[in-house]
């Protein structure tokens, strides 16, 4: 019957993640979560052959050079400080995740996003439309050329400003792996402001949204690079054996 | 050696530029027969329709087969099949509209059987992690009443997960609050 053995390395179950893994949904000092948030108890789900697969986009959507390289999307260079943003995708096993899409979106080195209702009065700059996609090697590393984003202005609080951050959207292997994220620069004196970082209350789980500066990657004369490594969930039971 | 999980962060108000596509909201390709078009609309706690909210679809296709890396139960005769929709709510009157085969059943725990359902994210600004429901069908009524997932939820908001046939497909409303908040799931 369909659908009925689990195939190659899948796991047949994901661990539960300890509360507080990730920030909660009603979170006062993000004043939009108030209406946006479930007030009933979650419901438990078993992790059924829906959630133990999901979706392979890499074959869906081919990926092109300029789609790694944010600063090649147009005619000219975008302004602001080029860098090169890479890292690799693991499961909490340390097990690397291979050809599965990395998508990332950002401002512009003004701090402005190139989309309709971004109404903040920076600059738009017309050789940067801030979006980038790449699918994980078999080292599950992805690698990214960009410009470093601005801080903004937003309207949570009376002068409040988002430090700066890249969005990253990881579809992993399966669906319950699914994670979006925002990946922060270490050092930038808004994040110990920002309720949206802050939320994550665990010092460590806001370590592990900080990129690394790193020296070695970097390309003189050219680019600072930046680390980011992340960790979707991990297999609780052992894989089974090959089914076939 | 085991780490922790990266923590999640809201998708903000921005998510289009990065995640949007052509093709997007398909899960199959358009022009297959039998094809349906399951629409909705996300409300906050005001009732305010939730004009930045993203909804992502996972689902098996009609015979049980899955589109992920291993390809469960064996490649789709499906023209296009990916499993897999994404749109948002940016558009016309701010609902969300994909267009997939509906599902077929699967096997659930313990040598139960699961009814068609298709797994459903929900992502927006002012959420800090997504919300996860699971859409099935009002007209599969004995397929639900042996479900397991679905007999594990209270009676009175079963109703919250049951999308109703229209012309042409289904509607799936999603209430994150309210006297209808619709089921959401601990995974």
């Amino acid at each position: 019957m369909a659908s009925d053995e689990v195939l190659g390395d899948t796991p047949t179950s994901y661990g539960r993640e300890p509360a507080g893994t990730h920030p909660p949904l009603d979170y006062p000092p993000y004043k939009s979560t108030a209406l946006r948030h479930p007030k009933q108890p979650l419901v438990y789900l078993p992790h059924t052959i829906t959630e133990i697969t999901g979706p392979q986009l890499s074959a869906e959507r081919p990926i092109d050079e300029p789609d790694q390289d944010l600063t090649r999307q147009h005619e000219g260079e975008p302004l602001g400080e080029r860098i090169i943003l890479s890292g690799r995708v693991l499961d909490t096993e340390g097990k690397p995740l291979r050809d599965t899409l990395v998508e990332i979106w950002q401002a512009n080195a003004a701090g402005r996003y190139a989309h309709r209702t971004d109404r903040w009065p920076a600059p738009l700059d017309p050789n940067f439309s801030g979006a980038g996609r790449c699918v994980t090697d078999e080292e599950g590393r992805y690698r990214f050329t960009t410009i470093k984003p601005g801080a903004y202005p937003w309207g949570n609080a009376e002068n409040a400003w988002r430090p700066a951050h890249i969005h990253f959207s990881l579809l992993g292997r399966a669906f319950v792996q699914r994670l979006v994220t925002q990946m922060y620069f270490r050092g930038d004196g808004l994040l110990e402001l920002d309720p949206i970082f802050n939320s994550a209350a665990d010092p460590k789980a806001r370590e592990r949204m900080l990129s690394r500066l790193s020296p070695e990657r970097s390309r003189a004369y050219w680019a600072l690079a930046y680390e980011f490594d992340i960790y979707l969930r991990g297999p609780r039971a052992t894989p089974l054996q090959e089914a076939h | 050696m085991s780490f922790p999980t990266t923590p999640s962060q809201t998708v903000g108000p921005f998510f289009a530029i990065g995640l949007l596509w052509k093709g997007g909201p398909l899960a199959v390709s358009e022009d297959v027969p039998g094809a349906v078009r399951i629409q909705g609309t996300v409300y906050d706690g005001a009732g305010t329709p939730m004009i930045d909210a993203l909804i992502e679809t996972w689902q098996a296709d009609p015979e049980g087969r899955l589109a992920d890396l291993h390809g469960h139960g064996g490649p789709s005769e499906l023209a296009g099949f990916r499993g897999f929709a994404r749109c948002g709510c940016e558009e016309g009157d701010g609902s969300f509209e994909i267009r997939t085969a509906k599902p077929g059943a699967l096997p659930g725990p313990d040598g139960s059987r699961q009814a068609p359902h298709i797994d459903v994210s929900v992502f927006a600004r002012g959420m800090l992690h997504r919300c996860v429901t699971r859409i099935y069908f009002a007209d599969e009524h004995a397929a639900n009443a042996s479900d397991p997932v679905l007999r594990s939820v209270p009676a009175e908001r079963r109703h919250t997960l049951l999308a109703a046939p229209t012309d042409g497909g289904y509607r799936f409303d999603i209430h994150l609050q309210g006297l209808n908040e619709t089921v959401f799931f601990a995974l």
